[in-house]
């Protein structure tokens, strides 16, 4: 090869890897463009929502009817609905996702571990429609045989298959978390004739509090985005109660049951289903940024 | 209290705690054992050939899951055409590529966020985006497109966890022959995390075939008696792209439709596809699980 033929070689090579480069990170910018999408979208369309109802009205008003001739927009009767699943899930996925995680970070044998990890992620992969086929079908049934008042369709039972759903993923960043403590925290603590539990309780857990409240906010955050099994479980009817035992409608709910139907685009209703979007992005935003600013936190601190 | 007292009652403590513990594991095997006992119990009689191949119908006894099953198959093809590249691409980039500067920063900090977004703001995004903005319609090609951009942050991640995993030496051996940046990854990066890669994107497969509620927003139909145009045409060009157009459904709508009718014989049927749904979820997670531990495992740098 001739010097100026290898000048010309290199400078081809210079400019296809400048190319592959480029698009490589425009790849990488899709991940910029589908938020800016999502932000675009759900704000495009609530602006003219709220253009025909004020914001003052969607936040205070207590009927959600957007779809009768009197239409109320109320999202505080979603909300209500979001809210009273989201506690009864917690109520099972944060005592239950955190034993899980203390016993398998400090007590658990070895094999039981290399087992249970892997079983709690099939878990956490099981489509959600099949957990609201069985909160229907299979939990409230069962529920009834205790309470023959209940509701076919409840927040209840919705509620509680959501909080084992979440549990895999409460367990598994809180276990993260504690697993992150390091050894010479616990060999101090044994040194000082502590038993394992208490090593477990006063040590670690506290060490990894920052890590174990990120896992607790990012399952509310999965709690309230949702979807199947409240919009089968829980009845899509809006309904303004915190008593998990009535049917009630949530955010999520509502989407699917307009999209279920056949709203004409630019509608009033059509639209709602962007402002209740947005303010379930809202929501969730913030959980997630909180939860990812504590992560990050224990993260760094070891 | 002589000091043998007080340890042998912490002792019992932990011999409770550590119960407790194993029964609070036990609650979640057996909620699962209950779900999947109840479905192949209701749906095992509704299991038969002609399940797969019958289209739904107004009669239980004869409706089957032809048309959800092709469905998903579908907009899985398309997801993957569209999630793979772009996720490996992007994951490349930022661990080969990104110097470290606000952009970078940005592009992470939207990989995280954009993976806590709930699916149902995805599928509202396709609404308004794909369906309506670009007039892709209520198809296939909106489908896979959506879920594409859901699972996007789990393919990144894989992708990264992958490629990080090799040891700086390998990428200095190629550069020190006079390879480029390019030519390290293409010969040596991406080979050696093919198998790292590849998990992730079963994961995230796995995640968007039981995705039921951006589909549904998007406008997926719940009864559908047609199979979408073929791909493969008998006259030349032998391939056809219409049916990336083409109005479809997906195996968690059906079982959604027939799980919110009142009738039990529907209930049944929605039994049945449910334990297709969780066989076929529960196979590729359950894939990919066993990929990573012989990843794990075998590969010793």
């Amino acid at each position: 090869m001739t010097r100026s033929g290898s000048l010309a070689a290199r400078r081809a090579r210079i400019l296809r890897e400048r190319a592959i480069e480029a698009v490589l990170f425009l790849a990488a910018l899709v991940s910029v463009f589908t938020t800016i999408g999502i932000v675009y979208i759900l704000v495009k369309e609530s602006v003219v929502f709220f253009r025909a109802v004020p914001i003052a009205d969607f936040l205070t008003d207590t009927q959600w009817t957007p779809l009768f001739d009197d239409a109320h927009f109320g999202i505080m009767v979603l909300l209500s609905g979001t809210l009273t699943s989201s506690l009864v899930a917690l109520f099972i996925a944060i005592p239950l996702g955190t034993i899980i995680a203390i016993y398998l970070s400090e007590f658990a044998p070895f094999k039981l571990r290399e087992i249970a990890k892997p079983f709690l992620e099939l878990l956490g992969g099981v489509p959600t429609i099949v957990y609201g086929y069985f909160a229907l079908l299979f939990v409230t049934p069962l529920l009834q045989r205790v309470y023959p008042d209940l509701p076919g369709f409840n927040l209840l039972s919705a509620g509680l298959v959501m909080g084992v759903m979440i549990i895999p993923y409460v367990a598994s960043i809180s276990e993260d978390a504690m697993r992150a403590v390091p050894m010479s925290l616990r060999e101090g603590s044994y040194a000082m004739g502590a038993t394992r539990l208490q090593t477990a309780l006063r040590v670690v857990f506290p060490a990894a509090f920052s890590g174990v409240a990120a896992a607790y906010i990012l399952g509310i955050s999965r709690a309230v985005g949702e979807t199947m099994i409240l919009a089968v479980a829980a009845g899509m009817q809006p309904n303004l109660t915190f008593n998990p035992l009535e049917p009630a409608a949530t955010i999520t709910a509502y989407i699917v049951q307009v999209a279920l139907g056949d709203l004409p685009h630019g509608s009033t209703g059509y639209q709602t289903i962007f402002a209740a979007g947005l303010s379930l992005m809202i929501i969730t935003l913030v959980f997630n940024i909180a939860g990812h600013a504590l992560r990050r936190r224990f993260r760094e601190s070891y | 209290m002589s000091p043998t007292s007080e340890i042998r009652k912490r002792k019992r403590y932990e011999a409770i705690f550590a119960i407790i513990g194993l029964m609070a594991l036990m609650i979640g095997v057996l909620t699962f054992a209950a779900l999947f006992a109840d479905m192949a119990f209701k749906g095992m009689g509704r299991l038969d050939w002609d399940f797969f191949t019958s289209f739904p119908s107004r009669r239980a006894s004869q409706a089957g899951i032809l048309s959800a099953w092709v469905g998903s198959t579908l907009v899985m093809i398309v997801t993957a055409f569209f999630a793979v590249p772009l996720g490996v691409a992007a994951g490349v980039y930022l661990e080969e590529y990104a110097r470290k500067n606000w952009i970078t920063d940005l592009i992470e900090i939207n990989i995280t966020n954009l993976a806590g977004v709930p699916s149902i703001v995805y599928g509202l995004l396709a609404l308004g985006l794909f369906v309506y903005q670009f007039g892709l319609g209520q198809s296939i090609l909106s489908a896979g497109l959506t879920l594409a951009l859901l699972i996007l942050p789990v393919v990144i991640v894989a992708t990264r966890e992958a490629i990080r995993s090799i040891p700086q030496a390998i990428r200095e051996g190629s550069y020190a022959l006079g390879a480029t940046r390019w030519q390290t990854v293409r010969y040596h990066i991406l080979p050696y995390s093919s198998a790292g890669i590849l998990t992730g994107v079963i994961i995230g497969m796995a995640r968007a075939i039981g995705e039921t509620a951006p589909v549904i927003t998007i406008g997926a139909l719940t009864f559908i008696a047609f199979l979408p145009p073929s791909p493969v045409q008998a006259e030349p060009p032998f391939l056809s792209f219409e049916w990336v157009l083409s109005p479809f459904s997906v195996m968690p709508i059906q079982m959604f439709n027939w799980t919110s009718r009142p009738e039990a014989a529907f209930q049944v049927n929605a039994a049945a596809a449910g334990f297709v749904l969780v066989l076929m979820t529960l196979a590729m997670n359950g894939f990919a699980i066993w990929l990573r531990y012989r990843l794990r495992r075998n590969i010793k740098w």
